[in-house]
């Protein structure tokens, strides 16, 4: 089986402080990976530069495109990388706030990525963008109303469902349940999982929170200093943890 | 033939954080459970029985040896591999319920079928007859399990881990808090598992439920290094 996403030997610098290197992993069809580690560890310098945002040093990131087979992102030129991240990726960002546009209506949050990859139809974007608000458990009746007066929670679901309508296959999520309460939280990991498995979604998660990890990820990588110093499967990695940085992390939580 | 194979299997717990202690917990395992056997893990607690299990089911590194399921060596299976061996061919229930709350029980039950493609409808009607024959009251299905009680919630767990009908059975004293009606319920689901060919170990500490489904006992005080000669 192709690997959707093959990571080698990524290495990305700020002057002579060290973002993250040496890092490299295979991610499966409908493989969800966290990475977890403290502020600083480099998992965000990571996330950012597997999703583009950020240009590594040196290193590939190869992802198993629909037309072309396996491409690596970094040698394509900047119009197919937005092409890539407006159609088979998306992004969650930890702030709801970044990932929407806080002035446009909920339904046209969702109907813009749609309009981004071509569709032009009034009543069928307006149709797919309600089909989506139901999917992550926003009320029809709110379709209209703008991001700003909705709930943290709300705004959350809000922008999984602008990233999700265009059908991605590989779903980047920095802190997807950061800053949310806990019952919020139980309910936007029940829909993640359910879309990951319903779509056949593979996902990277970063977060610092070891019970979402061991809910949402099938494997886990634990970073430290810029470095991947642990990986396996996430309840290998949490029960029977072989680095003294990763023994550490899990014995400081009080029950994951 | 055999579904699970153990040659020289060995565990060691590092504990980096305190002290850098190091726990030699198992030298030299060798099991073999071929399809239809029901193989009840014994010996005295620390003995390993559940460190072993996990380390079936991948969930505990191995320090040496090898462990087949199926032909796939556990200890050094990426961890691709072993999400897969773990959907179709190994199923495992643990004493702990651990799900995300406010999914519905029949969802939770439901889930290692949905996990392999089975239509969701043919998968609530497969969880619906487990719970039914464990009996659930109906009135529980839409609810999490989470604040059910524990025989509640063993029940749930049994029902979840009998769902897809695994080649390879883990089963952590699977009766230990239910009620005797009940555990006649499960005895029998472990039975028919044998019967259609599952390899099944487990632990037991109810005496006469291992007696009644279990095909021959492991004592594995003999693998304790520094005990056995």
């Amino acid at each position: 089986m192709t690997p959707l996403l093959s990571v080698k030997d990524l290495r990305k610098t700020y002057g002579a402080h060290v973002g993250c290197t040496d890092v490299g992993f295979d991610l499966f069809p409908g493989e969800v990976m966290g990475i977890v580690g403290e502020s600083g560890s480099g998992k965000t310098t990571l996330l950012n530069c597997l999703a583009g945002h950020l240009t590594p040093d040196r290193g590939q990131v190869i992802f198993d495109t629909r037309a072309d087979g396996p491409r690596d992102v970094l040698a394509m030129s900047e119009p197919e990388r937005r092409m890539l991240a407006r159609t088979d990726w998306a992004f969650v960002h930890q702030h709801a706030r970044d990932g929407l546009r806080m002035n446009v209506s909920a339904g046209g949050n969702v109907g813009e990525r749609l309009m981004a990859v071509g569709a032009r139809h009034y009543g069928a974007i307006r149709a797919q963008a309600a089909d989506w608000l139901g999917r992550v458990e926003i009320d029809a009746g709110r379709i209209d109303d703008r991001p700003t007066t909705f709930s943290g929670g709300m705004q959350q679901r809000l922008q999984i469902a602008r990233n999700l309508v265009t059908q991605p296959r590989l779903v980047f999520m920095d802190e997807p349940t950061g800053g949310l309460d806990v019952s919020v939280q139980a309910r936007l990991l029940d829909l993640l999982r359910g879309l990951v498995r319903d779509l056949g979604l593979s996902a990277i998660v970063v977060t610092h929170d070891l019970a979402v990890v061991r809910l949402l990820a099938h494997r886990l990588m634990v970073m430290k200093d810029g470095r991947v110093v642990e990986s396996g499967l996430t309840d290998q990695v949490l029960d029977d943890p072989q680095h003294p940085y990763t023994q550490l992390l899990v014995s400081s939580v009080l029950q994951v | 033939m055999a579904m699970i194979e153990i040659e020289n299997l060995s565990k060691t717990f590092q504990l980096h954080t305190q002290g850098s202690a190091r726990i030699d917990v198992m030298r030299d395992l060798s099991l073999r459970v071929e399809a239809g056997e029901c193989v009840a893990l014994t010996g005295r607690s620390g003995a390993g029985k559940s460190t072993l299990m996990r380390m079936i089911y991948g969930n505990y590194l191995a320090a040496g040896g090898s462990l087949r399921i199926a032909g796939t060596d556990v200890v050094t299976a990426s961890p691709h591999d072993i999400l897969q061996l773990r959907r179709e061919t190994m199923g495992y229930v643990s004493q702990f319920l651990r799900v995300i709350p406010r999914v519905p029980t029949i969802d939770v039950v439901a889930e290692p079928l949905l996990a392999l493609g089975t239509p969701a409808t043919i998968a609530r009607d497969r969880a619906a007859h487990l719970l039914s024959r464990l009996n659930l009251p109906e009135r529980l299905w839409r609810l999490s399990p989470t604040t059910f009680s524990g025989g509640e919630q063993q029940r749930v767990n049994i029902a979840r881990g009998f769902a897809h009908e695994y080649p390879v059975l883990l089963l952590d004293e699977p009766t230990a808090s239910l009620d005797p009606v009940n555990r006649a319920v499960v005895l029998d689901l472990i039975s028919a598992a044998r019967h259609r060919g599952a390899a099944i170990v487990g632990i037991f500490h109810d005496a006469e439920a291992r007696a009644q489904v279990c095909t021959r006992e492991v004592d594995l005080t003999a693998f304790v290094p520094g005990r056995a000669a």
